[in-house]
């Protein structure tokens, strides 16, 4: 009898004990999860989501406070990448995506204010005061942030040209006969 | 009947040559057309920058354009005339997307221009050969069209051993690279002892489908008196895959994501050997090559020399024009060749043939479901598992196709072509590497845009930062400035100023 | 023009519904010999049959709202039928062909999404569910009467068997395999039941008691080495499923006559042929590469002879067959092929080395 709960209580501490030490030893700063959601994010802190900038959002999507949908600029992509990771399933048909974006500057009506390139989050607007301004496609994230900007209405959101480079086959088309 | 064989899966399939309508047809030279489009992206890598401008005159052989970094190829005009346009135009490739093109009206005269024949091209230096190759503007023209000298220098510093030549020619229909071995057989062996000694390799093996045996007894007999070998080897398709060629002449695989070099290997088709002959022994860069027209609906195939730049339909009409309507045009061979959705693209260095197909040639019925036959899977020249990867690839996961081999994928269509149920397994296979490389680079993008973004906001807090700084010292300066009237105006309060520089 | 249409733009001249055809055709010898050996209620049966598995398919892919048509035209349900008819007792009654017809069809094929989406091959699934569910009609076999001969049933004597439930008289008998077994619970030896009932001659061309169309050995096997000719099927899984079966056979046998049937009783009876070159051939429910046919059917023989010699029924087929195929995509999970400049585990072959 005494020797059953001696034997116990010691190997109860003693786990109880091991236990603290890894809690205290192995303990994770902060939550993984938000950084690795802020990772799967575009980075461009567009605030399109509502939260201020991807290090909020990632928060609030951890916290289950926001929709893995909730990322305009990300697409299905996001979306998709966002639910295997929370382990939500979604389902993406309803998605809204229009192919990756890209601003465009309308030249003919651009006067050369520099109000885009001062809240453009990525650099990708080059120009200078009184010039027409254009945008660096390899930096553009399509948040549109500049399109609210512009005085003129010049800046618009085109889908990317398909260049020889970057043009690849469509999938084949679901069988007739199944 | 090797059952448990390391080297097993062969695969490869034999479909109908359909040679027989073209071969025995002698390499004719086309008439000049009436304009050439010379596309400026004719090969592997970087397109290449106009040196002419609009209305310039130019002479056979002159440089148009020029390579544009290291892996590129220069490209020159195929007759003398005048440069009619600079701009896009069609071009060969799937998308139906142009191309930057040169326009070449020819003036009829086709005046060559002052060519570099050297002495004795044979004891020019390797570096020199192969100098002389990139300035020609030759690519691999089995189809590749990767630029010919970038693999001479790669190969010449890793020491090749074994030069290839692959004359296998495993498409059907296509008979050009038969015909230059039968008619210009020497000129071939030429074009390899100068590759030969470009690289510095010892061994010249040339590997033929035994289905050509004019072509082997005419290369055997140029070769009399070198040490370039003939060796035939088995008709299977695709026994042109420059990999596929290197297992059955010297039964060594290249390492998957290596070059042929790392085995001590270097490939090149007999028409790219021809080609180097011209260009090193006779000064001639490349402007024109052998292309076969062939299939059902041309009155009459042929295997013409065709200056570059020439579209389609300029070869079909020296061929009698089409016999009924065509169901489908094609740009090289039925099994990797593109659509043509026009018969006015333009000949390129990497187009071996361009056909005009029945429906009967075709025969494409509706696809019908998989039925695991696994044909598809004896069929696959690279080990692959066709069935399941393309089953994965219809469900959206790529990534599981990836793990079944789909990067080794190399496109060549014999799995489409054997599958009873008619699924255009190839074609999911090239929409999911294309769908893969457009994520990887919207990743990269993603990537560069968030250090973009980063940096950004480092810079406005900097900037935010100096402003306070400053503003903080303009206000330090005035309290500083405002106590000092005060301590002149009021020196009996002592603690004052104290209170102000805190506030 | 419209799409730009994928190469290849060549295709070989085949389809599915060519293969399905093949096959049928070399099934033919077979069948007819079936039916000329046990007369017009073969007949009925494998008409019945055939006529189920067709109207089943057809109404199922309807209520789907697919296009019947297409699948119907690939021959499939036929051929699934056709299997599963040559493996019932030829004088059965018509509601064994029809019961069993639709349940390869409906349950074992379609259920599972139809061609190509099942994972048990549908007429062994049938055989096996109408084996246990019918045991006494399922094992009711016939002493062949030649429908040229004097003891054949007529016409309208087969309508009756079939249809009518009619017993005939000369109809009692036992298969080879169900002999042994049931001697062998009465505790009698092969050394003194096989005499007599086992003639190699007998068994290769079919003039014994069995399944409608698993008699005859040799029309069997000439059906199979068409197909193999005819490059629809490899040999490794029929020449490893009788490999399965004849090694145990043979070691067995060797160790103790009196226990064990020899090698040709093995071979020449009950569904092994049948089953090492129609069966197991099947695509959907076998493994992808050669290598893994081979172990499938090595597997499915060695299942075999164990049910055989050591189960409760005489006849393994079926069961072995059904058991391997849940092991098909395991197989294909282990046995691929290797793929060019890699090795067997998939990394790329080092550099300088001789491949």
């Amino acid at each position: 009898m005494f020797v059953a709960v001696a034997s116990l209580t010691t190997l109860g501490l003693i786990l109880g004990l091991l236990l603290g030490v890894a809690a205290r030893r192995l303990a994770v700063e902060g939550n993984p999860l938000i950084e690795e959601i802020q990772a799967i994010l575009p980075g461009s802190q567009c605030g399109q989501c509502g939260f201020p900038g991807c290090a909020g959002a990632a928060q609030a999507l951890v916290a289950g406070e926001a929709p893995v949908t909730l990322c305009p600029p990300g697409g299905r992509d996001v979306v998709a990448a966002l639910a295997l990771k929370l382990g939500i399933e979604v389902d993406l048909s309803g998605i809204k995506d229009s192919g990756p974006q890209i601003a465009e500057v309308k030249e003919e009506l651009c006067i050369g204010c520099t109000r885009c390139f001062k809240v453009c989050p990525t650099d990708a607007i080059l120009g200078a005061s009184k010039h027409i301004h254009s945008v660096f496609r390899e930096a553009c994230t399509a948040c549109g942030k500049c399109v609210e900007a512009c005085p003129t209405e010049a800046i618009a959101m085109r889908p990317v040209p398909v260049t020889l480079q970057s043009w690849y086959w469509d999938k084949p088309e679901e069988r007739l006969a199944a | 009947m090797k059952l448990f064989s390391r080297f097993k899966p062969q695969g490869g399939v034999h479909p109908d040559g359909r040679k027989d309508l073209s071969a025995d047809r002698p390499i004719r030279v086309l008439p000049m057309p009436e304009r050439l489009f010379v596309s400026l992206q004719q090969h592997v890598g970087a397109p290449a920058s106009p040196v002419v401008v609009v209305g310039e005159k130019v002479l056979k052989g002159q440089l148009i354009a020029a390579s544009q970094g290291n892996i590129s190829a220069p490209v020159h005009a195929p007759t003398s005339g005048h440069v009619a346009a600079i701009g896009d135009y069609l071009a060969p490739h799937p998308s139906g997307l142009p191309a930057p093109t040169i326009t070449i009206e020819p003036d009829g005269e086709d005046c060559w221009a002052a060519l570099d024949v050297p002495i004795d091209p044979y004891a020019l230096e390797p570096e020199e050969i192969a100098k002389r190759v990139a300035a020609a503007g030759i690519v691999g023209l089995g189809g590749a069209a990767f630029p010919s000298a970038v693999k001479l220098n790669i190969s010449r510093k890793t020491n090749v051993q074994t030069l290839i030549i692959n004359g296998g020619e495993c498409e059907p229909y296509l008979t050009c690279d038969d015909r230059i071995m039968r008619e210009r057989a020497a000129a071939i062996v030429s074009g390899i002892r100068l590759i030969q000694r470009a690289v510095g390799c010892t061994e010249a093996l040339v590997g033929i489908e035994d289905n050509k045996p004019e072509a082997i007894a005419a290369m055997r007999e140029a070769a009399k008196g070198t040490d370039v070998k003939v060796m035939p080897v088995p008709a299977m398709y695709p026994m042109g895959w420059d990999k596929q060629m290197t297992r059955a002449l010297v039964g060594k695989e290249v390492p998957a994501g290596g070059r042929s070099s790392d085995i001590g290997v270097l490939v090149h088709n007999v028409a790219t050997a021809y080609a180097v002959h011209e260009a090193v022994a006779l000064g001639r860069p490349l402007i024109s090559r052998l292309v076969t027209v062939s299939g059902e609906a041309v009155k009459i195939a042929c295997n013409l020399e065709v200056p570059l730049g020439t579209p389609a339909q300029a070869l079909f009409d020296y061929c009698g024009g089409y016999a009924g309507v065509p169901a489908r045009l094609v740009m090289g061979g039925p099994m990797m060749g593109h659509e043509m959705p026009n018969p006015y693209i333009p000949v390129v260095k990497g187009t071996s043939g361009v056909l005009a197909l029945t429906h009967k040639e075709i025969g494409q019925p509706v696809p019908s479901p998989c039925i695991r036959c696994s044909t598809c899977v004896r069929a696959c020249p690279v080990g692959l598992l066709p069935l399941e990867m393309a089953a994965h690839i219809r469900v959206g996961d790529l990534n599981t196709s990836v793990d079944f081999g789909l990067k080794d994928c190399i496109a060549c269509g014999s799995c489409s072509y054997v599958c009873p149920a008619h699924i255009p397994l190839v074609h999911y296979f090239n929409f999911a590497k294309g769908e893969l490389a457009a994520k990887e680079r919207a990743k990269l993008k993603q990537e560069g845009t968030k250090k973009l973004a980063e940096a950004r906001n480092e810079r406005m807090e900097k900037i935010a930062r100096a402003r306070e700084e400053a503003s903080r010292q303009r206000a330090a300066k005035k309290a500083a400035q405002e106590a000092a009237k005060k301590a002149a105006a009021d020196a009996a309060a002592a603690a004052a100023p104290q209170q102000e520089a805190t506030a | 023009m419209t799409r730009i249409a994928h190469s290849p733009h060549a295709h070989a001249p085949v389809s599915v519904g060519k293969v399905m055809a093949t096959v049928m055709a070399a099934l033919v010898p077979a069948t007819l010999y079936g039916f000329w050996l046990y007369g017009w209620p073969a007949i009925f049966l494998w008409t019945v049959t055939v006529t189920t598995a067709v109207a089943a398919e057809a109404l199922t892919v309807r209520l789907q709202e697919k296009p019947v048509r297409p699948t119907l035209m690939d021959g499939s349900a036929i051929l699934t039928a056709w299997l599963l008819a040559l493996s019932l007792p030829p004088f059965a009654a018509w509601w064994v062909g029809v019961v069993g017809a639709l349940f390869a069809v409906v349950i074992a094929k379609q259920v599972f999404g139809g061609l190509g989406q099942n994972v048990f091959n549908p007429a062994m699934a049938a055989r096996v569910m109408l084996l246990i569910s019918f045991p006494v009609d399922m094992t009711m076999w016939t002493t062949p009467m030649p429908l040229t001969g004097g003891h054949a049933p007529g016409l309208m004597e087969g309508l009756a068997i079939t249809f009518g439930g009619a017993h005939w008289d000369a109809m009692a008998s036992a298969s080879l395999l169900g002999h042994v077994k049931t001697e062998f619970t009465r505790g009698v030896d092969l050394l003194h039941s096989l005499p007599g009932y086992f003639a190699a001659q007998d068994s290769a061309i079919g003039s014994r008691a069995g399944s409608l169309g698993e008699t005859s050995a040799g029309l069997l096997l000439a059906g199979g080495l068409f197909l193999i000719a005819r490059r629809i099927i490899t040999w490794h899984g029929p020449v490893a499923m009788l490999l399965g079966v004849a090694v145990p056979a043979l070691i067995a046998h060797a160790v103790a006559p009196a226990h064990f049937l020899g090698v040709l009783p093995e071979i020449l009876s009950g569904g092994l042929i049948l089953g090492a070159f129609f069966i197991i051939t099947d695509p959907v429910t076998s493994p992808n590469t050669n290598e893994g046919m081979f172990l499938f059917g090595l597997l499915c023989g060695l299942l075999t002879w164990t049910i055989r010699t050591f189960g409760g029924y005489p006849e393994g087929v079926a069961f072995a067959v059904m058991l391997m195929n849940s092991l098909t995509p395991i197989i294909d999970r282990y046995v691929k092929p290797r793929i060019y400049g890699r090795t067997r585990k998939g990394t790329a072959l080092p550099v300088g080395k001789e491949a």
